[in-house]
């Protein structure tokens, strides 16, 4: 059984079809990337998938791990292992980070019917996790994401994934914005979390992040639809080649690896 | 029901029946000055009656409920000395002086841990010992000749708190002043009358906490505080309003403020029907400062107002206004921010915010900010905002496995943990921390439905 199976996802929103019928089979293990233009319906894809409602699903089923992913609130979605790195992480006034993340990690412990960990416990376990991103402690002694540089929102998404563990990361232009030195720790932190048990969807618009996490597969999405499927390689051809090669060059939708 | 059940002439009378008992019983009665502060007070009351909502302090504000309403004086009540402490701040306080139905209660109290020269005692013991050390200051501030409310509290004071620091004293721990009200027959009145005066030099903070005890009937508390900070005193007034439902709150606090005097009010309004607030500070010495800061969370049918007047008097004054507001049900808010610079005060540096989150299609807050300038160089400024939970934030939270009813608690929290975070004090941050988060318990318990929906209209501007 796959890890995550999308069957003719089609969405709207505000009675415009953004997606239009997507097929996705992702196994644990495997990570791939979502390349496509702006508008293309990358970002609504990633969103539909930790279940944010604005978004209304008109046909098709999405299955996460054996279960109904579109019958799930987010929160549920998270406890059963989706974590979506936002494209804009958002600044939340009057909250801690720290606190935060662990009555997050406890929320989703309590789901499993694990204990829940105490800040003795918590501690060394976030230490070592905040040296994995290269990440000020002093920051999370901070309001979530307040007043954080660009750089710092982005590799806090990263830190929150990889103390949370999911099953299934999703990344959702996790690399705009980032300058090299930021690319390469970011790209650290997720790579130090490939895991034969975790898979990865990379959403992106340009080659570059994947030059530091190298997909397993990459699809092409253009208005609504997967148009390419293949290796890594595709990345580097579309890189060459712009997007107007795929929209020119294939017409019919092709559906990954179904 | 008439909605007139009193008529103008039949409060009067009713209210002079209760005065012309009260005048022979009263403390000090036979003080010429006090006899008359009460007395001016009453005839200005009669003269007056209550406001309506034409008289413009009082437009989004309805005390018709007040007004009809036959009140009698509140009877002293025996309570046992747990009643007294279980609403008591956790942490350490300089001295906790307790009141019952506006009688101070002795045996509920405790003083004798305020430094040397300060006092902390009863006024009405202060108007019997010493009544020389009030005349220069009682009565003297507050407005009784604009508010009626004031008038009425002013006629009838008896008993409250009297708090003076000596210059140059530190009172570290916040005094403590607590007005439990029980549970009566008929609908019952007190008018509890504090004077806090702190010398120069002098640092101390203070918080009022008014709560009822026993099942609901109808209790009005009119209030009135005047605090008077001497150069350079540093003071903190807080203020909470925890009573049921049925409670009419009506309270004043005038600060008087000398000479680089720094002033902070805080408010906490939960509880209470009917509540309004005012506070009208007077920078009457240069280089002043004074913050005022205050949270209002509405539930069900309750109607909080706060009305702020604050008066730059003198130069190189800096007030500053920060209210939040949280309101879910039917609940009515209120934030009347009324500056007015005088022609003296120069550089004056004034600015108010007001930010509200409705919970609920049905809450309602009216929120007017009223600048009165009559000095040239000046800086004012106001705002104010009306919004919802904000769906980018709720969603984030969710996402990471935080439920919706947590995440909108967190949210709540935070966004009450702007105004918790400007007081001072320890004792009454955390004093007041913990009755926000009971009162937010609600939020995690109630029904979605009652929660309000979700929208993602942005924050307007509407000041």
């Amino acid at each position: 059984m796959s890890l995550l199976e999308i069957r003719n996802l089609h969405v709207t929103v505000n009675g415009q079809e953004i997606l239009k019928g997507i097929d996705l089979t992702v196994n644990a293990g495997e990570v791939h990337s979502i390349m496509g233009p702006n508008g293309s319906g990358k970002s609504t894809l990633a969103q539909v998938l930790a279940r944010r409602d604005a978004y209304n699903v008109t046909e098709g089923s999405i299955t996460f791990d054996g279960k109904d992913l579109l019958g799930m609130k987010p929160e549920t979605a998270a406890c059963e292992g989706v974590f979506l790195a936002f494209q804009y992480p958002v600044e939340i006034p009057g909250i801690g980070n720290t606190y935060f993340l662990r009555s997050a990690l406890n929320a989703i412990r309590k789901y499993r019917g694990l204990d829940e960990m105490d800040a003795m416990d918590f501690l060394p376990m976030f230490r070592e996790k905040l040296a994995l991103l290269e990440m000020d402690d002093k920051l999370m002694n901070r309001s979530l994401n307040e007043g954080f540089s660009g750089g710092e929102k982005k590799r806090n998404e990263i830190l929150q994934m990889a103390v949370l563990e999911p099953k299934l990361a999703i990344l959702d232009e996790t690399d705009s914005g980032l300058d090299i030195d930021a690319l390469r720790i970011v790209a650290g932190g997720v790579n130090s979390l490939r895991s034969p048990e975790r898979a990865m969807l990379v959403v992106t618009h340009y080659q570059r992040l994947l030059n530091y996490i190298v997909p397993d597969f990459v699809h092409v999405l253009v208005d609504g639809r997967i148009v390419r499927s293949g290796g890594k390689e595709l990345a580097l051809e579309l890189e060459e080649k712009g997007y107007g090669w795929t929209e020119k060059d294939a017409p019919q939708a092709v559906g990954a690896r179904a | 029901m008439r909605e007139t059940a009193v008529t103008a002439t039949e409060q009067v009378q009713s209210w002079l029946e209760n005065f012309t008992e009260f005048e022979k019983t009263a403390p000090g009665a036979k003080l010429a000055w006090l006899k008359r502060l009460r007395e001016d007070a009453f005839a200005r009351f009669c003269e007056a009656g209550f406001p309506t909502t034409k008289d413009e302090d009082w437009r989004f504000t309805n005390v018709a409920p007040i007004a009809r309403t036959v009140f009698r004086p509140a009877r002293a009540a025996k309570l046992t000395a747990d009643q007294g402490t279980v609403f008591q701040p956790q942490g350490k306080t300089a001295a906790t002086l307790v009141f019952v139905n506006g009688r101070y209660a002795p045996e509920l109290s405790e003083a004798s841990g305020v430094p040397k020269g300060v006092t902390a005692t009863s006024l009405r013991a202060r108007i019997e010992t010493h009544p020389e050390t009030l005349e220069k200051h009682l009565g003297r501030y507050a407005d009784k000749q604009r508010d009626a409310f004031v008038a009425l509290n002013t006629a009838f004071l008896a008993d409250g708190a009297y708090l003076h620091v000596p210059r140059g004293i530190v009172v570290d721990a916040p005094i403590y002043l607590l007005y439990l009200a029980t549970e009566e027959a008929a609908a019952t009145v007190t008018h509890p009358r504090n004077l806090i005066v702190a010398d120069d030099e002098s640092q101390v903070s203070v918080i009022e906490d008014y709560v009822s005890i026993g099942g609901e009937s109808v209790a009005f508390s009119n209030a009135v505080t005047e605090l008077i900070a001497g150069e350079s005193t540093v003071a903190q007034h807080y203020l909470i309003e925890r009573e049921h439902l049925k409670a009419f709150n009506v309270s004043t606090l005038r600060i008087q403020q000398g000479r680089s005097a720094n002033v902070a009010s805080h408010s906490l309004l939960l509880g209470g029907g009917l509540v309004r607030n005012n506070v009208h500070p007077v920078l009457a010495g240069e280089g002043g400062e004074c913050l005022i800061n205050g949270l209002y969370l509405g539930t069900g049918r309750q109607h909080l107002d706060n009305f702020m007047h604050v008066e730059h008097a003198s130069p190189h004054c800096g007030s500053r206004q920060f209210y939040n507001g949280i309101l879910d049900g039917n609940a009515h808010g209120v934030f009347h921010g009324r500056i007015v610079v005088h022609k003296v005060a120069q550089k004056t540096d004034a600015k108010q915010t007001n930010r509200n989150l409705l919970l609920s299609d049905d809450a309602q807050i009216d929120t007017k900010p009223q600048l009165e300038i009559y000095a040239d160089d000046v800086k004012c400024t106001h705002g104010a905002t009306i919004g919802q939970i904000e769906e980018n934030a709720l969603f984030y939270l969710q996402s990471r496995g935080i439920s919706e009813a947590e995440a909108r608690k967190l949210l709540l929290l935070a966004f009450a943990e702007e105004c918790v975070e400007r007081m001072h004090s320890v004792v009454a941050r955390e004093h007041i921390e913990g009755l926000i988060r009971q009162h937010l318990l609600f939020v995690e318990n109630a029904p979605q439905a009652s929660l309000g929906r979700v929208s993602e209209r942005a924050m307007e501007e509407v000041g």
